[in-house]
């Protein structure tokens, strides 16, 4: 459809692009990417025709720039770019006519059926049909971004060339905006070039992008490839982290401000820990990365608070989550700011250990109840009925966890339980073995990111040696508790 | 609501060019009618028809009535008329053109270009070989074509975006500096002094057929070149930019959109001097009113601004009667202050938005 082959050019003899090529094919949705002055404008312009180019070709269909006439152009070509000026206040409607002007013929430039129809179909299309007879001097900012696409629209282009086409627009029309230009290149075969600034717009519609850095293609790839840690940090000279889209296989940027919350480094221990006949509470002076599997506050996240709440054994409830909320609430927690979890053993029981090690520490409670414990390699015997019970792990570390060190502590932890109930003898009613846990074991992994970096915790490593120890520990001490109670 | 049906009334297209040209008829009619010697309206309508398809006999009327009205004022009204429509039309362009609702000929100093070649042409009788009379029109023409590009030369080099402002006052610039040139050719050729100012500040008086003659091919062209213009001009007042992806070709539409407008405003010049304001007020006015799309915007402005013309010209020479004031002088009482007020406006809707 479009093929730019070493071209390079700028303003007045001074090179801003140089030596770029690519090619875009139809239906295609491209994205161009780069910081401030690196030659995304300018690209633009050398597509549409404003600015010539000294070096190079570009081919449309085929055929060259330079071939085209401007009528034949702008049938082919169209453009939405961010600034308009009007100094005059036409109405909604003749502005989007405008668009019609190249495929208008003969002297009189008569208005056919034909065009009212487009005209109409693009004002529904872009949600502008309602204020069609209104001036556009009166109009939002977002508002006549959204005729000015129109405009460019009725052209009924093969290319769409935009910049920056989200400029202006609340989140909503960002989205429906970007949704529409990529059922049009889905649906109609439109070919879409748009500038973005946004790179997880970009990451999340495009099917290509174009990174431009000073004037130079860094990359031309899928979102994915142009979306890597390292290569934005090197373009964009600033700090960014990746993180995947939770519904979209897209990928996703986000910013690392400089200013720190967490600076001060803060250790969590049992001074915070308070232990009541109703619930658990730990408050951290400030909020810790968490993965967890809690009634609240589960996946990952940052928490501040963290509530293990005793519920009788025979507690049931249409929407537990819901419930658990508004007790949480309740008692002055904020749930989104909380992990909560729910145990039928006796608080009391609880088991807490402090372990330090050169630089950094852990902190761990466990409450435990073996009532249904199951084993977990003979679990099909058993029907399913969630019933409140449980091991409940909190492990809090005093450090900075990678990704893959939350997932190991979880790993190491969950070894750690299965000795101890192991080594207690714990059985499996239903099947007589030793059990593995119980069927509604819940476990909470919480990190002050501030500190020491610690980036592995299997069993061997420094941080995997001192969760095996303090679970082992713990959970033990907190089985034999319970395993008291019912004796006497 | 009420509010809302009258608009909508006024923008019905028929309604619009029925207003306007009953605007002119009623202006036409007033200033043939109006005067030391006062005709009656009928009478008018009498002569003219009488005139026109011959065959009417004019036995009852008296003959100083149809001398008054043939030899007088109809011509009189009739140059005013294309004068101010000639004026209005090549504001209303000029305006679209550099999307700036306070560009005119006046304003832009291309009046200013054409008096130079019309003092040149009246003060040292040149004439051209062969086209005679038309030597007069022809070098205003040229020089309202020099001055329009010198300006907007200028104003680029000031401020690539050539905001309205910039140009504005580079139109001031070249229009005290060709006014003082004028002066210049004046004082040298010592030449009766009220007689020529009398002339700069504008009039129409005394004119005759012969100078409706010299203007009306010149109006007639620019005229047509401009109104097959007319959507371009729509889509260049969204800026040239667009304009070009939207398929116009610009820089061959600018040269022409601009040369029709130096033709328009150095014939008008050539005939009546420097008339400022009404290529700002009348387009101003016709646009509130009917909007912006120039497709109706033109002609339109032909129509209004040619009643305003000879509105204008019969106040000039009733106002202080016996004595003529020049007609500038009347259309610059009206025009100052709207300028005025149209830069006021735009101030306020740049800050509110």
């Amino acid at each position: 459809m479009l093929s730019v082959q070493q071209v390079s050019g700028g303003y007045s003899g001074e090179a801003i692009l140089k030596d770029i090529s690519f090619q875009v094919e139809q239906g295609e949705l491209f994205g161009v990417l780069g910081p401030n002055g690196s030659g995304k404008t300018t690209l633009l312009k050398m597509i549409s025709g404003i600015l010539p180019f000294q070096q190079g070709e570009i081919l449309i269909r085929g055929k060259r720039l330079q071939e085209y006439g401007i009528k034949q152009l702008a049938q082919m070509v169209a453009v939405h770019s961010q600034h308009s000026s009007q100094s005059f206040s036409y109405t909604v409607k003749e502005t989007v006519s405008l668009g019609r002007y190249a495929h208008q013929k003969g002297w009189f430039q008569t208005w056919s059926k034909e065009d009212e129809d487009i005209v109409q179909r693009v004002m529904d299309q872009t949600g502008i049909s309602s204020f069609q007879n209104k001036n556009i001097q009166e109009l939002s900012g977002g508002e006549k971004q959204r005729v000015f696409l129109a405009q460019a629209l009725a052209q009924k282009p093969e290319i769409l060339l935009l910049d920056e086409p989200t400029n202006h627009l609340d989140l909503s029309y960002q989205k429906e905006l970007l949704d529409l230009l990529k059922l049009w290149t889905t649906e109609n075969g439109l070919t879409v070039i748009s500038i973005f600034h946004d790179l997880n717009l970009a990451g999340l519609y495009c099917d290509r992008l174009l990174l431009l850095e000073k004037g130079t293609i860094n990359i031309n790839h899928i979102p994915n490839e142009v979306l890597r840690e390292d290569r934005i940090r090197d373009v964009y000279h600033t700090k960014i982290q990746k993180h995947p889209h939770p519904k979209v296989a897209a990928p996703q940027m986000v910013l690392l401000p400089e200013v720190n919350r967490g600076t001060k480094v803060i250790e969590i221990n049992e001074t915070m820990l308070h232990v009541s006949n109703e619930f658990i509470d730990l408050r951290s002076p400030s909020p810790l990365r968490t993965m967890s599997s809690g009634v609240v506050g589960s996946g990952t996240g940052w928490h501040q608070s963290f509530v293990n709440r005793h519920v009788s054994k025979d507690y049931n409830c249409d929407d537990h989550r819901v419930e658990m909320a508004s007790f949480l609430k309740s008692k002055g927690f904020e749930p989104s700011e909380t992990v909560g979890m729910m145990t039928a053993v006796w608080l009391e029981d609880v088991a807490y250990q402090l372990l330090e090690q050169n630089n950094f520490s852990i902190f761990v409670v466990v409450t435990a109840g073996v009532g249904n414990a199951v084993d977990a390699s003979k679990s099909e015997q058993h029907s399913l009925q969630l019933t409140p019970g449980t091991i409940n792990t909190w492990i809090f570390v005093n450090g900075e966890l990678t990704e893959e060190a939350f997932i190991q502590s979880i790993m190491t932890a969950t070894e750690a339980k299965v000795k101890a109930m192991h080594d207690l003898m714990v059985l499996d009613e239903v099947t007589g073995t030793i059990a593995t846990g119980t069927s509604t074991d819940s476990i909470l992994i919480a990190a002050s990111q501030t500190g020491k970096l610690l980036d592995f915790a299997g069993t061997i490593t420094p941080l995997g040696k001192l969760i095996s120890k303090a679970v082992y520990q713990c959970t033990t001490k907190a089985i034999q508790k319970s395993q008291q109670r019912k004796k006497t | 609501m009420q509010r809302l049906s009258i608009l909508k009334f006024l923008n019905n297209k028929y309604v619009a060019y029925g207003l306007a040209g009953i605007f002119l008829f009623i202006s036409i009619l007033l200033g043939i009618s109006i005067g030391s010697v006062p005709v009656p309206m009928l009478t008018i309508i009498q002569i003219i028809s009488a005139k026109l398809f011959g065959g009417i006999s004019l036995g009852s009327i008296d003959p100083m009535y149809s001398s008054i009205v043939l030899n007088i004022r109809l011509p009189r009204v009739i140059l005013a008329g294309l004068v101010g429509a000639a004026l209005a039309i090549a504001g209303a362009a000029f305006q679209g053109l550099l999307r700036n609702p306070l560009a005119d000929p006046y304003t832009l100093g291309v009046s200013s270009g054409a008096s130079v070649g019309a003092v040149l042409t009246l003060f040292f009788h040149l004439s051209i070989p062969f086209i005679g009379s038309f030597t007069l029109p022809l070098l205003s023409i040229l020089f309202s074509f020099l001055t329009i590009f010198l300006v907007l030369a200028f104003a680029r080099k000031i401020e690539r975006s050539m905001r309205v402002e910039t140009i504005i006052l580079t139109g001031i610039i070249f229009s005290s500096f060709l006014g003082a040139l004028i002066s210049l050719m004046i004082a040298l050729t010592g030449d009766e002094l009220r007689q020529i100012i009398g002339w700069l500040l504008g009039s129409v008086s005394m004119r005759g057929w012969e100078y409706i003659k010299i203007i009306l091919p010149f109006f007639i062209i620019g005229s047509a070149i401009l109104i097959f213009n007319a959507k371009e001009l729509n889509a260049m007042s969204f800026g040239e930019e667009r304009a070009q992806h939207l398929g116009v070709n610009v820089q061959k539409r600018k040269l022409v959109i601009l040369t029709a407008g130096s033709i328009l405003t150095g014939a008008a010049v050539a005939v009546s001097g420097t008339i400022g304001f009404v290529g700002l007020v009348i387009p101003h006015l016709s646009r509130i009113i009917w909007g912006p799309d120039h497709r109706h915007l033109l002609p339109l402005s032909i129509l209004t601004g040619s009643g305003f013309l000879i509105l204008a010209d019969l106040l000039s020479r009733t106002i202080i009667s016996p004595t003529e004031l020049p007609i500038g002088v009347i259309t610059a009482l009206i025009g100052a202050p709207v300028f005025a007020l149209i830069l006021l406006q735009r101030k306020r809707m740049e800050r509110s938005g």
